[in-house]
């Protein structure tokens, strides 16, 4: 009968089902970053959240990625409207805290707000220990691939992007993360080259 | 009746210091100064919107940046436009916004490697789909040829 129709036919199929399958398994809102690896864009923020000592900074004071060589920077974009970075907000300053003894720097970058929201959502969040900036037009945002917030990029003493995550990112692995760098050498062995506007 | 004749060649001589407007040939009446600036301005809009259109717009679904009005969208059409006022040639353009985003923000992906899939796959199934149709069709004309030649063999000799 048809037993040799049918296995042309499932021969047939076969690829087209194995692609499909492999499709399911793959998040289609999931962004596949390829800057983790690559040099960090760089970036001149204004500060117009200070943050609390001993990680404050001047408001109206430009923060650069060049001046940070050495130092593991962690970015964090969020907005005041983005009900994630809610969550995640109080574990960033809690590690911050944590790392102040370390040459880790932290900073806030606010994604598509106004200050004067930043600034209340930050009062009504119970402060925030490291300061916070603007990015207007979003430049740096798209410079690092943003597609949405909160997202966190960690940043080596070398100026390299070393880790990425989107969504609220817990302490554990942030600390993990941070850790895994200062135990490599990254930010102590790290050059401390020309300072890059 | 002199100082008269002296108004008129002198009114005649100022009006022809007066610069008029000329006419072009399609009979539009535009400033030199303002005409090439315009067409300019329009390359550019013309260029910025043909690009935007290949860029997929990272905070909707399956949208351009030319057709999203999300304000990341409109944030990445004016880098667009600043990169082409900067010089930058259109694959320059693409290449930086790859570099942020991954190919993935292209819509329609490059032809290369495990992309040609998505080129491939559909002519192919098109063609596998008219092959199939043409056999079924082909096995369904045949068959009352067969009925016919067997009820024709089973049918009582006529006398």
């Amino acid at each position: 009968m048809n037993w040799r129709r049918a296995a042309w036919a499932s021969l047939a199929a076969a690829p087209v089902v194995t692609l499909l399958a492999w499709g399911m398994t793959r998040d289609p809102n999931e962004i596949h970053s390829p800057l983790p690896g690559r040099e960090a864009p760089a970036f001149a923020l204004r500060v117009f959240a200070p943050g609390e000592p001993p990680l404050a900074r001047t408001v109206g004071d430009t923060l650069t990625l060049g001046r940070m060589r050495g130092k593991i920077v962690v970015l964090n974009f969020w907005a005041s409207w983005c009900l994630e970075c809610r969550v995640e907000h109080r574990d960033l300053s809690t590690v911050a805290r944590q790392m102040t003894d370390k040459p880790v720097q932290f900073i806030g970058v606010l994604y598509n707000d106004v200050a004067s929201a930043g600034l209340d959502w930050i009062q009504g969040m119970s402060g925030q220990a490291y300061p916070g900036v603007l990015d207007p037009g979003a430049r740096t945002a798209i410079d690092y691939g943003l597609y949405g917030v909160p997202e966190t990029f960690v940043i080596d003493g070398k100026g390299r992007v070393a880790y990425k995550h989107t969504g609220a990112i817990p302490a554990e692995l942030l600390t993990l993360k941070i850790d895994s760098l200062l135990a490599a050498g990254s930010a102590a062995s790290a050059p401390t080259g020309p300072v890059v506007p | 009746m002199t100082s008269r004749v002296l108004g008129v060649v002198l009114g005649a001589a100022v009006l022809a210091l007066v610069p008029t407007p000329r006419l072009t040939a399609q009979g539009a009446n535009l400033p030199p100064v303002i005409q090439p600036r315009n067409a300019a301005d329009s390359l550019l809009e013309s260029r910025t919107t043909e690009l935007a259109r290949e860029l997929r717009c990272p905070v909707c679904q399956g949208l351009s940046i030319q057709d999203s009005p999300s304000e990341l969208s409109q944030q990445m059409r004016a880098l667009v436009k600043e990169q082409i006022v900067s010089g930058k040639s259109d694959e320059d353009v693409l290449a930086y916004f790859v570099s942020k985003y991954g190919e993935w923000i292209l819509l329609a992906p490059k032809a290369r490697g495990f992309n040609l899939v998505a080129y491939l796959l559909p002519p192919l199934l098109l063609v596998a789909g008219a092959v199939g149709v043409w056999m079924l069709v082909k096995s369904w004309t045949r068959q009352p040829q067969v009925v016919s030649a067997s009820s024709g063999a089973e049918a009582p000799p006529e006398d």
